[in-house]
């Protein structure tokens, strides 16, 4: 079996505010294939966009508590800052979630793409001089070079009349541009690894759909993996292969997306899934989870999602829940499976989605 | 028989009149210390405490109010005292400060000096900051013209830089301390009117405030009420800081030979009548130059502490890190 | 954009007009009969009679209604005349002219250690933050702040020019006399812009951008030279233009403390010497420059900041 692309095992990552400690993510392992699109699905809360800041070492201000996250069989989280630079320039890339702050306001679109592809380039050798443009003393012949490779970019990603906007300051783009371009600069490191915390939220939902097409096109046509986070369980079903649902910072089920959606197993998927507006009939209340997401101070024992579900009982909150093998690859941490309806012999999830 | 029992009786009642008065008193005081214990362990002034330099601020403002107040006790000699045939000697056991060129104590002038300091730091804080809440709140509150005018009149005194105009007007009036005082104030209401202004526009759009004037409330009465109450907070910090710029702008004026005249024991005139003695007693000016430093620094040192706990912009969150 | 700058620059002119007035207005509070001080100083310290007296207001215009007398001084202001000086009935446009230079000369050199000192003390700062470098800066800059200039003044005297002999101790003309003073006038500029500088660079460092940044895999260097200082020094340049108060009221108390011609010097001797077309003068052109730059301040600050100059929105 050729070794994961990313594998994660038992990462914690804790934030420490003045008096208590927020352990954010709870002990999380999963493995990312190449060329797979995975999905992390939670609610906000769930430790979902601290892990995928873990994994790029952008933590702070938390720290990386225990755990370890491998990337091609090097260790992350004992790497140095140099490694982990090159790593960042070359094989992993990040794309945000807001994109109206996410771009630098003072320079040019172009010109951080272009920073992207220098950066790719040479990690190693990052001169002041020649970033700042210092004039006379930097290579002007290499920034106009590069300009083209940013137009192909801007191409690839779908902005619209690229050479145009070449000199175009983030400002001056909509939103769903603003991301197209935060993709480009993503992907003018070539990366095997693209994570992308919730890229859509912020927009509107037919830009939504774009975006989620461009990212499911790129996907073919550059074999990478693409780690991407959301919390809205549409999203998933368009472009992921597989999905990881999380809570309470931690993993709650993993599964291929038609196991997830059509058989989830645990309660906390069900439960999601019953909450999707698509599945109410007209006219009746939308069903929600009754409670509140946990507020993570100090440790948790047993399940987070214990305090609301509907199976729980005294087992499942004195003890670190097991993970449960559903069969074909479909993981389930939970204690009390028997107690949770059976999708497969029941009727529970989306019926033909995908 | 009767005549005991009643005095009896009335010493009796007295005994446990005063004897009830005193646990009053005592559950009072109590009542009082558990009040003050409970404050000293409130969020904001254990955040207040919790830095240094805060407390350092404080520290030494307190000092100074101290030694303003009780300086006839606390100097050993006459401030104004001349004594020529002791002038210019250095720091003594008779002089710990050195004497300056008129042979006055310079430690007794310094103590004194903090009493003309604060003295005029107060006069000048609390008639700018009456004229500017006065300003500001009418500004803020009537809107319109009213407010477009009383704002081009701050602007107007604004294209001035501060101390220029503090002296000149000083200047024409003739050197004296009063007439700093007045100068600094003229020149020093704009930034009460501002902030009080910008508050009372904040205020005006709140809900409570809109319900009151349904209820047909008087607006001064909703000014006293509802808006003053927010304003305090960033009004209490900016004056403390001013106290600062008032002092060093006062020992300015008074060293440029605007201000305090001799006898009177000011740092800055201090500073200016020993200058041309720096090489020979380094005492007269130094002195001096330290106590305005500190006295600055300590307000500096306070203000910010104020602020961080009275009128906080940006409130650090470690939740909204994308959790 | 042009019309911020116009409505900005009617705005100016409004301010400059109540300048005016107010200027203007200042001869009315000082004390004495400027009729009477004039001619005396011309019959050299005699007495002027009162028919004297009268005849020289009737021709001055000085028994005009006060708008009148205010028309007649601004026409003869917009026309470069701010009268003549008391003492010595040189014009004063002539004195500020001739005390211009040395005060200019002050301020840039005072600026200049300024943003020396204060950019990179500001920027290690916040890198620092919570270290003991930030701790000690921020310190030094609360002392600068609360020191008085002229006691930073005699106390750099003190050791620079007497114990070490380095540097002259006043006068004016060479590079050495320019030294001390300058630095003198910078340190309270250098407080300032330190602090500022660093709350700047903190917010900037706090901002998602910078993330994204890092997640390039860019040094940190080059995150916090090239993405953080670009963003942070915007606020400062406008506080910077401010500064140009604070400069010309350093100027006045340093010109004094090192004994340099200027317009500060000019300034405190006319004031003692209640030469007052020279006062009015100086506070007049003081203002207006100072109302001047703070415009070019405002429009440079949008120039600055891309979001704001180019009025762009999304399309």
């Amino acid at each position: 079996m050729t070794e994961p692309l990313l594998s994660v095992e038992n990462l914690h990552t804790h934030f420490e505010t003045h008096d208590r400690t927020v352990h954010a993510v709870n002990g999380v392992s999963f493995d990312i294939e190449p060329g797979e699109v995975v999905g992390i699905v939670g609610e906000s809360g769930s430790g979902k966009s601290v892990t995928a800041r873990s994994i790029m070492r952008l933590e702070e201000p938390g720290k990386i508590a225990n755990g370890s996250i491998r990337y091609r069989g090097e260790e992350l989280t004992e790497a140095t800052d140099e490694t982990i630079r090159r790593l960042r320039g070359q094989d992993m890339s990040m794309v945000f979630q807001d994109p109206m702050t996410t771009l630098n306001p003072v320079f040019t679109v172009s010109e951080q793409i272009v920073e992207s592809l220098k950066v790719h380039d040479n990690p190693d050798h990052q001169p002041l001089r020649e970033y700042l443009r210092i004039p006379f003393l930097h290579d002007r012949t290499d920034w106009a070079d590069k300009r083209d490779r940013v137009v192909e970019l801007m191409s690839e990603v779908g902005i619209p009349n690229p050479e145009e906007r070449l000199d175009a300051y983030p400002h001056e783009f909509s939103g769903g541009m603003r991301q197209r371009a935060m993709l480009a600069i993503a992907l003018a490191s070539e990366p095997d690894l693209l994570i992308a915390d919730e890229p859509t939220t912020a927009l509107d939902v037919t830009i939504q759909a774009q975006i989620l097409q461009i990212l499911s096109d790129l996907r073919a046509s550059r074999d990478m993996s693409v780690m991407l986070i959301t919390h809205d369980i549409g999203v998933v079903s368009e472009v992921c292969d597989r999905v990881i649902v999380m809570y309470g910072g931690q993993v709650m089920e993993t599964g291929t997306t038609d196991q997830i959606l059509t058989q989830p197993r645990h309660p906390y998927t069900q439960a999601l899934l019953d909450c999707m507006p698509q599945q109410t009939e007209r006219k009746e209340h939308l069903a929600t989870i009754e409670g509140q997401v946990p507020d993570q101070l100090g440790d948790i024992e047993g399940c987070p999602f214990a305090s609301r579900c509907a199976y729980a009982d005294a087992a499942c909150q004195s003890a670190p829940m097991p993970v449960c093998d559903c069969g074909d690859g479909q993981e389930a941490a939970c204690c009390a499976l028997d107690r949770v309806p059976d999708p497969t012999r029941e009727a529970v999830g989306v019926e033909g989605s995908r | 028989m009767t005549d005991e029992t009643s005095v009896g009786d009335r010493v009796k009642s007295i005994g446990d009149r005063l004897r009830s008065a005193g646990v009053q008193a005592r559950s009072k005081l109590g009542e009082t210390r558990s009040r003050l214990v409970a404050a000293y362990h409130s969020r904001p002034v254990r955040q207040f405490r919790s830095n240094t330099l805060n407390v350092i601020g404080l520290v030494i403002v307190l000092t100074l109010i101290l030694t303003a107040i009780f300086a006839p006790m606390l100097a050993p000699h006459d401030p104004e005292e001349q004594n020529l045939r002791d002038r210019l000697e250095g720091p003594s056991a008779e002089h710990p400060l050195g004497t300056d060129q008129l042979g006055q104590d310079v430690l007794s002038r310094l103590i004194f000096g903090a009493r003309v300091s604060l003295k005029i730091g107060v006069a000048v804080v609390g008639i700018s900051l009456a004229i500017g809440t006065a300003v500001g709140v009418t500004a803020g509150y009537a809107g319109g013209y009213v407010d477009e005018g009383l704002m081009r009149l701050v602007d107007v005194l604004l294209a001035f830089p501060g101390l220029l105009l503090a002296l000149v007007i000083a200047g024409i009036l003739g050197p004296s301390l009063t007439n700093i005082m007045i100068a600094l104030a003229i020149v020093g209401w704009t930034s009460y009117a501002r902030v009080v202004r910008g508050s009372v526009l904040s205020v005006k759009e709140e809900e409570y405030v809109k319900a009151s004037q349904l209820m047909g409330t008087g607006r001064l009465r909703i000014v006293g009420r509802h808006v003053l109450p927010n304003v305090m907070g960033p009004v209490v910090v900016l004056a403390t800081l001013d106290m600062a710029t008032v002092i060093l702008s006062t020992a300015g004026l008074s060293f440029l030979g605007l201000g305090a005249q001799p006898p009177t024991p000011e740092w800055g005139t201090m500073i200016s009548e020993g200058r041309d003695y720096l090489r020979s007693a380094w005492w007269v000016v130094n002195f001096p130059g330290l106590a305005i430093m500190f006295a600055v620094l300590g307000f500096n040192l306070l203000g910010d502490g104020l602020r961080d706990v009275l009128d906080p912009r940006e409130e650090e969150s470690v939740q909204n890190k994308g959790l | 954009m042009w019309k911020y700058i116009v409505r900005r620059i009617i705005s100016g002119l409004a301010v400059l007009l109540g300048v005016s007035v107010l200027t203007f207005s200042l001869t009315f509070f000082t004390p004495g009969d400027p009729a009477r001080t004039i001619l005396r100083k011309q019959m050299g310290g005699r007495s002027p009679s009162q028919a004297a007296i009268e005849r020289f207001r009737e021709t001055n215009g000085l028994n005009d209604p006060i708008p009148v007398q205010y028309v007649n001084w601004v026409t003869d202001v917009m026309q470069g005349d701010l009268g003549v000086s008391y003492h010595s009935e040189t014009a004063v446009t002539t004195l500020i002219q001739q005390n211009l230079m040395p005060t200019v000369e002050l301020a840039v050199a005072g600026l200049a250690v300024a943003l020396v000192v204060a950019i990179p003390t500001g920027v290690i700062s916040a890198v620092h933050k919570g270290g003991r470098l930030d701790y000690g800066s921020q310190v030094l800059a609360l002392l600068g702040l609360s020191m008085p200039n002229f006691w930073l003044g005699y106390l750099l005297m003190l050791v620079f020019a007497v114990q070490l002999g380095v540097l002259p101790t006043h006068g004016f003309g060479t590079f050495g006399h320019l030294v001390l003073p300058a630095v003198t006038l910078g340190t309270g500029m250098a407080a300032v812009i330190t602090r500022l500088l660093r709350s700047s660079m903190l917010e900037v460092l706090d901002e998602e951008y910078i993330q994204t940044a890092r997640s390039k895999g860019l040094k940190e260097r080059i995150v916090v030279y090239k993405h953080t200082l670009r963003n942070a020094l915007i606020p400062v340049i406008t506080i910077v233009g401010l500064q140009f108060g604070y400069l010309l009221n350093g100027a006045v108390i340093i010109e004094m403390v090192f004994q340099r011609p200027g317009l500060g010097s000019l300034l405190i001797d006319a004031i003692f010497a209640r030469n007052y077309p020279v006062v009015q003068g100086l506070v007049l052109i003081v203002a207006v420059v100072f109302v001047v730059t703070n415009l070019l301040v405002d429009i440079t600050y949008r120039y600055v900041d891309p979001r704001i100059s180019l009025g762009g929105g999304s399309e």
